[in-house]
Parts: C-alpha cells; sequence; structure tokens
C-alpha cells in the first residue's frame, strides 16, 4: 500500500471519530470542536520537541576529525615514497 | 601476487568520484589498511574528472595492482546515480560497498559493515530455524545518528536542518533506517541490482529512495554507526536547493512507496 494511503487512513480515521463525538456529543459541542486545534497543537509540540531533541543530543566526534588528519598524514607519507603524486595542496 | 587474478572477489567497493585527485589516494589506502585480510576490489568511477584524478587511480594501480584497483571511467559528469551502476557492471563481488571518495565515508569502518554481513551469512548457513533465517541482512547502512556515530564540521543551521529533515521523514514515511540520506552502505549483489532498477530519484534524494524501497520491499536492514568528518579537501558538489529537493523526495517517496 502507498504510504500516502496509510496517512490518508488514519487521518480518515480521526475526523470519523471526531464526527461521532460531534454527533452524539458525549462530550460537550464547545469541546469537540477545539480538538482538531488540540490536534495540530500537540503534532506541532511533538515535532518541536523531537528536534530540539535531536538537537540537544546531537552526535558529533571533534576527536575524529583529529584522527583523520593523522591518517592523511600517514596515507600521504606511504604513497608519495611509492611514486604517487600528492601535489603540494 | 593474487593467485586468482580478475578473479571473483568477495566484496566490491564501488567508489563514485568526480574530482577527487587527492582524496581518491588517500582512501584507497585507507581502504587497503583497514582491510588487509579481505578478497576486495575498488571499483573507481570516474567521470572525467578535469583535475586529473584519472592519473592518480592509474599510479595507484602501480602500487596495489590492476586486479584490485580497477578504473572504470566515464567520459564526462553523468550524475551519481547513473555511477553506481556503471561500477555495478564491473563488480565481482557477491557483496557490494558503496562509499564517498571525499573521506567522509571512513574506510575504518569497513570490518564492522563486513563482520555484520559475515555473521548474518553464518546465522543463512546455519539456519537452525526459521526465524534465525530470517535474520539475514540485505542492506547494511551507515548510520550518523546514534551512539557511537557522529558528525563533525556542521554548523547549528546544518544541524538544524538534518534534524528537521529526520523528523519529518521519520514521522510521515516510517523508512526503516534512522540515517536516509547517507550512502555508506553495503548491498547484496543482487539486492543492489534489484533496488537501483527500482529507483528513479536522482542526488542524494537517490540515497533515500533507495532505503526506503529496501523498506518497504521487505528486505532485512542492519545499522552500523559511523562517524562522519565533512570535507576536507575539494569542494563540495551540493547546491543551495538542497532542502526543496528534499521536500520533494519526500513527497515523491509518500506518493510511490
Ligand atoms: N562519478 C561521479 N561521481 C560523483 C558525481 N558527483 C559526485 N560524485 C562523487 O560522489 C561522492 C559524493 O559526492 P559529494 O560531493 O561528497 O556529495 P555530498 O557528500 O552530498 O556533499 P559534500 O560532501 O558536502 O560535497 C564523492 O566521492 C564525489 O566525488 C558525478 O556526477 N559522477
Ligand atoms: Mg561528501
Amino acid at each position: 500500500m502507498k504510504h500516502i494511503f496509510k496517512i490518508v487512513a488514519i487521518l480518515v480515521a480521526i475526523s470519523a471519530i471526531w464526527v461521532a463525538l460531534l454527533e452524539t456529543s458525549t462530550v460537550p459541542r464547545s469541546y469537540t470542536w477545539l480538538l482538531p486545534i488540540y490536534l495540530v497543537v500537540a503534532l506541532g509540540c511533538y515535532g518541536l520537541f523531537m528536534v530540539g531533541f535531536g538537537l540537544m543530543f546531537f552526535p558529533t566526534c571533534p576527536q575524529e576529525a583529529i584522527l583523520l588528519q593523522q591518517d592523511i598524514v600517514e596515507a600521504k607519507e606511504f604513497l608519495a615514497k611509492k611514486g604517487v603524486d600528492m601535489g603540494s595542496e | 601476487m593474487e593467485a586468482a587474478a580478475g578473479g571473483k572477489r568477495a566484496y566490491s567497493i564501488i567508489v563514485p568520484t568526480y574530482n577527487e585527485r587527492l582524496n581518491i589516494a588517500l582512501i584507497v589506502y585507507l581502504i587497503f589498511k583497514h582491510l588487509p585480510d579481505v578478497n576486495f576490489e575498488i571499483i573507481i568511477v570516474d567521470d572525467g574528472s578535469p583535475d586529473g584524478t584519472q592519473d592518480i587511480v592509474k599510479q595507484l594501480q602501480q602500487v596495489y595492482s590492476e586486479d584490485r584497483v580497477l578504473l572504470r571511467a566515464r567520459p564526462r559528469k553523468l550524475g551519481l546515480g547513473t555511477a553506481y551502476l556503471h561500477g555495478l557492471k564491473h563488480a565481482s563481488g557477491e557483496f557490494v560497498i558503496i562509499m564517498d571518495a571525499d573521506l567522509s565515508h571512513h574506510p575504518k569502518y569497513l570490518p564492522n559493515f563486513i563482520s555484520l554481513e559475515e555473521c548474518v551469512f553464518f546465522n543463512r548457513v546455519l539456519s537452525l530455524t526459521r526465524k534465525q533465517k530470517e535474520t539475514g541482512a540485505d542492506v547494511v547502512t551507515g548510520t550518523r545518528y546514534v551512539k557511537n556515530g557522529g558528525v563533525h564540521g556542521w554548523n547549528l543551521m546544518r544541524k538544524l536542518t538534518s534534524r528537521g529533515a529526520n523528523v519529518l521523514a521519520q514521522t510521515l514515511l516510517q523508512p526503516g533506517a534512522s540515517d536516509l540520506t547517507g550512502s555508506f552502505r553495503l548491498y547484496k549483489r543482487d539486492v543492489l541490482e534489484d533496488l537501483i532498477s527500482s529507483c528513479v530519484s536522482k542526488g542524494y534524494v537517490f540515497q533515500m529512495e533507495m532505503i526506503v524501497r529496501a523498506t518497504r520491499k521487505g528486505y532485512h536492514i542492519e545499522e552500523v554507526p559511523i562517524t562522519f568528518v565533512d570535507r576536507v579537501f575539494g569542494i563540495s558538489k551540493l547546491g543551495g536547493s538542497e532542502i526543496v529537493e528534499y521536500l520533494k523526495g519526500l513527497v515523491y517517496l509518500l506518493l510511490t512507496t
């Protein structure tokens, strides 16, 4: 099933529940009307939270840059000795 | 030297290059350093780099022999996606590894990719239970966004876009891998052939499409943490329309997978 259909299906299901709530008015209507807004806000919060969280704990590796520099020196030395043109960049 | 000159290799490492004169030499050295006992070949797909990348490759062939370092050049810049396909045509390995030449993919992680594949392979050989058989990994993909992985050299803006893009994709697309746009991967040969033939995207959306399609097709994907140091030498080929391309790719994948 194309993924978009899954998303649409979920949206349809949610709307169906919402309409049912409106029709049966188990909860006061004024509350029900606000539910979609809550949902959007909740989704937004989830997104912001996930991005913020990911940003805060973004894995970095400054050590690797240093190690790489060492590898580069080592490689250049070896290759130059073998006659590979390492230029003078 | 090699007994089976020109014979079949276990692993084919495809490295596309465009103006990677210095980097290609370094990466070839590092691959040989980190895979001393592995039967592999390096297939360099160079798109007529004006900086003389191919001259360096020829010199490397003198050092490491032409059977292990293969130059499969194309006349002009024809893009990454087709570069992989071109390399694949000349690959003799049962497994194919794809990596960038710009040293942001460090060859020291190759043994991790391979041991994961081998361990999975033994599982399959044993195949004691059906379940065990099913643990076979078809794709091993490098991921930067987990413990022991990481990125170096990105500013805050780049990190923010990356996180935003990732949350968006994970929520909407459920791609089955934590690092969508990374291109440090190992594939079983036939799986790669199958995936490439069903992918149409260009640029790095291509990497995304490959892994999402792999998930949808039910291939088993394993992840290996890798660190990613942004390119030191040479110029980046990424344009400014990166984000737009990404969003288009996301919509495309939502509609087609
Ligand atoms: N054969 C071939 N290789 C290419 C082409 N474009 C890029 N490459 C190579 O593909 C790899 C990845 O390209 P990069 O320029 O590093 O792209 P990136 O990693 O998304 O971006 P930066 O690292 O920021 O530049 C490198 O090894 C390039 O040399 C192409 O058109 N043809
Ligand atoms: Mg790069």
